[in-house]
């Protein structure tokens, strides 16, 4: 409960530091402070030492998965705002306000991450998205910012409905918004075609908000045309928002689904892993090509949906914080770049051999190379889905072939930096950055090598 | 404690050379540690304790994983190869200028720790890790150093060794979860039963992984361009110790665990081998390129050995383990001559060289003997082992070990031809100002050779070091 109340404490904060201050180095300095004072509150949350409690009447439930997870988001978006703080600030002139915008963005992930009734997934992700819309048509002046802002909010709201239309079907069939209801019971609840029905609305409204194909055609056009600075945020926390809000549901209501949730699965990965990674073969821009690349990796998280057991919620944990870090780490690297083509990056490692590392460990990450973190995250959500059922081998064999074609583009980055002569062009490197840079690339290799290090805290 | 300093050495060593900035001393670095490296690894085979060998830490405790390392004979020997090679290749191209020398050799002690680190493994997820960690230095070390076309025929390799070992990798998932201990480790490995058409499957999965490294026809595409485009240093390695690790794996991963589907599956496996090696000996006559000569001649030799591992018995593996040490020391020795001569005279084009024998005598008679180890002529160490192997497949099947003995033909055919067109004859524009090779290539190439003629002569040691291996494997 700390972390919904304190984040939106904090937002509302940030919108009045901006009344006091004009000076854009302390509203980072301030943001950055309020984001490690939301840390603390939910970790005091956590460790039971200091919690708020409000009765939520049970639409809420805030188990050991949902806390850990909200912890490594606002772990994430802490690193995060010390890393591109600076770029956030310089997208225009109200930047408080998009400081305040993201903790409102948090304030979505923490009931995402602990509803217990649909309500409340309807009222996480209007709150998650509904920030991200401003935040992505945040550079007024940009054309492609405008469209891509108008784009996404019309998608969304088509998506919402949908989702409304499901929680409607839902409710007339059980009478209950709760998404635990029967489960005592442990049977499904028996009431023909209008529970399944709704529950496959509500699927799609969610394999929207994590860009899973085919309902992915937004993705490219919005991170693309968003300001780079907040593509990352929205590639990274968001869409493992999107994972748990998928999990919390489908943990409990699969089985209601019946057989077509062993069909539905399949198909939605492949066509996800296919549309993914086929099509960042043939980008120009970095940028684009980690747009659909983080359809790609989410065609690789969706595993943890096959699995749903212990291994699949591990390999979600595990998954958000490789992919998270990597990814802010690739964006940061970006920001930095005067040109977003892959020739942009031609012999960077020459220029700035210390970012080409760092950028390099992130790339290896993503591609799942061992001794990074993104090994273990594929490990373990492929090995959740075959300890549910071995006989999807040939499901794992695919993702795996589409493994190695996504090796492609994430080693045209790498070539690009070591292999080819050129003087990329970057802005001012502070040292400061360089720093994080190096903490994240620890915690990527880390991780990589200690993948339980993520649970020992979460089993502790 | 032993196996583990094998990896620890190399890798500090690595680590350390990243920060030496002068080309100098990290070579000099480097060479002392792979020294200290193989003093460690002459240890191991002649006085360590098998408890010494064996090193077991916690690793992934949730996970039925764990840190364990383990060197039987046949390990003891891939290490010692490893051990080997790597202060041999630094001696031999001493010479050679890299820019940025120091990640170069940082790189190359990285891929010596990755290497070690497949042949000690006793835990099929650290397999797995050091497999792929062996690929990624030398990835790096073949783009930045290598020939002109290095960019694109890197990632060749790399891609098809990264999809074979993807493939691996959710083979190994499948048997973990049919694996009623719930564990990684080898031993445990051994007892897992797959029956059924899956295991078939499963087989095929390990089975390609390796096939690629070693590489099998047709998975040896990449092989010969990967060998011309990479600095030579690095195409030692290459051939010399890492594709070792692709027979390696089938006799520890593969035959062991799957003793019913590899009896099952030899037929094809020996039909592809015996196909790849007239194939590759074949191309190998027409070849001009030193490189690419040599490259076509390994992919003969590996055929042979996965033919023989297929074939199923004592006798063939028996030849497979001489020849896996012999076969790194003969090509290393070929790469060695290769360099030398692109070194000095610039160029690696058989019809342009030629009298070489008049200007560099020595190098001659060496080459001479590690040409004749190259075609297995007796009182030459592959003689032994070839000639096990060929015992192993005739006892298989006479036919296969007859078509696979043309290669032996073959084999004589493209090295002597290449000798004699390199060595003898008449001095031309390229070869006229020719001189003897320099020390260290003359010092290296001569212990390369005596170690040749005395494995030819006294194999015995191999045997009684290998013999605990084959028990193992034959008695499961």
């Amino acid at each position: 409960m700390n972390s919904i109340i304190v984040s939106a404490l904090m937002g509302m904060v940030m919108m009045f530091s901006g009344i006091v201050t004009n000076s854009k180095q302390s509203i980072k300095n301030i943001a950055i402070a309020a984001m490690a004072v939301l840390l603390v509150a939910h970790l005091a949350d956590a460790n039971d030492i200091f919690k708020i409690n409000i009765n939520v009447h049970g639409m809420l439930n805030f188990n050991r998965f949902g806390m850990y997870f909200t912890t490594l988001v606002i772990g994430a978006t802490l690193l995060y705002t010390i890393i591109s703080g600076d770029e956030v600030v310089k997208v225009g002139a109200n930047s408080a306000d998009y400081f305040a915008l993201i903790f409102f963005v948090l304030t979505g992930v923490s009931i995402l991450a602990s509803y217990n009734n649909l309500l409340m997934l309807f009222l996480g992700i209007e709150i998650l998205t509904i920030p991200l819309f401003v935040l992505t048509g945040s550079d007024k002046k940009n054309l492609k910012s405008n469209e891509a802002s108008l784009k996404y909010f019309l998608m969304g709201s088509f998506s919402t409905g949908i989702m409304l239309m499901g929680i409607a079907l839902y409710y007339g069939a059980s009478g209950n918004f709760n998404i635990d209801v029967n489960r005592v019971a442990n049977e499904p609840v028996n009431s023909g075609i209008l529970i399944p029905l709704g529950l496959l609305l509500m699927f799609i409204a969610l394999a929207f908000k994590v860009s899973a194909a085919p309902f992915h055609f937004w993705t490219p056009d919005v991170y693309d045309g968003a300001p780079t600075v907040f593509t990352s945020f929205m590639a990274t926390i968001v869409k493992a928002a999107g994972f748990i809000a998928f999990i919390r549901l489908f943990e409990s209501r699969s089985a209601d689904m019946g057989v077509s949730w062993t069909i539905l699965m399949p198909v939605i990965i492949i066509a996800t892993l296919l549309v993914g990674n086929v099509t960042a073969v043939f980008q120009q821009s970095v940028k684009r090509m980690l747009a659909y690349s983080s359809i790609a990796q989410a065609g690789f998280m969706l595993f943890a949906l096959v699995g749903l057991n212990d291994v699949a919620k591990e390999g979600l944990l595990l998954y958000t914080v490789a992919y998270s870090i990597a990814t802010i780490g690739i964006f940061s690297i970006l920001l930095k770049m005067k040109d977003y083509t892959f020739e942009g990056y031609n012999g960077l490692a020459k220029t700035q051999p210390l970012l080409a590392f760092a950028n390099t460990v992130f790339l290896l990450s993503l591609a799942g190379i061992p001794l990074t973190a993104g090994f273990f995250a594929k490990y373990y959500v492929l090995a959740a889905a075959l300890k549910q059922d071995t006989s999807i081998l040939w499901l794992v064999i695919v993702a795996l072939v589409f493994a190695a074609i996504s090796a492609y583009y994430y080693f045209k980055v790498i070539q690009a930096m070591y292999f080819k002569d050129g003087e990329a062009a970057v802005s001012e490197i502070k040292p400061s950055f360089k720093l994080t840079l190096l903490l994240l690339a620890a915690i990527i290799i880390i991780v990589g090598i200690f993948p339980t290090v993520v649970f020992n805290w979460f089993y502790f | 404690m032993i196996s583990l300093l094998l990896i620890l050495i190399p890798l500090l060593g690595g680590l350390i050379t990243f920060v030496l900035k002068d080309a100098k001393t990290a070579k000099n670095f480097a060479l002392a540690v792979s020294l200290v490296t193989l003093a460690v690894s002459v240890f191991s085979v002649s006085g360590a304790a098998a408890s010494q060998l064996q090193y077991d830490a916690a690793w992934l405790p949730t996970f039925g994983s764990r840190f364990t390392l383990q060197l039987d004979g046949m390990g003891k020997m891939l290490t010692l190869l490893t051990a080997i090679s790597f202060p041999v290749v630094f001696i031999a191209t001493y010479n050679n200028e890299y820019k940025n020398a120091h990640q170069f050799f940082a790189l190359m002690l990285l891929t010596q720790t990755g290497l070690t680190g497949v042949f000690a493994a006793a835990d099929v997820l650290l397999f797995y890790f050091f497999w792929e960690l062996a690929l990624i230095p030398v990835y790096f070390l073949a783009s930045i150093w290598g020939g002109e076309k290095r960019i694109q025929v890197t990632f060749k390799f790399f891609v098809y060794t990264f999809l074979g070992s993807l493939l691996m990798l959710a083979g190994i998932v499948y048997m973990y979860y049919h694996n009623p201990e719930q564990s990684f480790a080898l031993s445990s490995f051994y007892k897992i039963q797959l029956t059924g058409a899956k295991s078939g499957l499963v087989f095929w999965l390990f089975f390609i992984a390796f096939a690629i490294k070693m590489p099998v026809f047709p998975f040896h595409t990449w092989q010969p361009d990967a060998y011309e485009q990479s600095p030579t240093a690095v195409t030692m390695i290459l051939s010399g110790v890492m594709v070792k690790m692709g027979v390696f794996a089938v006799i520890r991963w593969l035959i062991p665990v799957f003793p019913q589907n590899a009896a099952h599956f030899s037929n094809i496996i020996i039909i592809l081998s015996v196909t790849g090696m007239l194939y590759a000996s074949f191309i190998a006559i027409k070849q001009d390129d030193l490189k690419r000569l040599i490259a076509y001649s390994s992919i003969a030799h590996i055929g042979l050995m996965c033919a023989a591992i297929f074939a199923n018995n004592t006798t063939g593996l028996n030849g497979v383990m001489i020849q896996m040490f012999n076969h790194g020391i003969n090509v290393i020795g070929l790469w060695i001559v290769a360099n030398a001569i692109e070194q000095q005279l610039g160029t690696r084009k058989i019809s342009a060289l030629g009298g070489l024998a008049q200007k560099a005598p020595t190098l001659a008679i060496l080459l001479v003997v590690l040409a004749f180890a190259n075609i297995a002529l007796p009182l030459t160490n592959a003689f032994i082992g070839e000639f096990l192997m060929f015992n192993g497949l005739f006892t298989y099947n006479v036919w296969a070990a007859a078509i696979a003995g043309v290669s032996i033909i073959l084999g004589a055919v493209y090295t002597l031809n290449m000798v004699q067109k390199v060595f003898y004859g008449n001095t031309n524009t390229v070869t006229e100002n020719a001189v003897e090779i320099s020390g260290n290539v003359k010092w290296i190439l001569i212990v390369l050779v005596l170690l040749i003629i005395i494995l030819g002569v006294y194999p015995q040691p191999v045997f009684n070091l290998t013999g605990d291996t084959i028990k193992t494997i034959f008695n499961k």
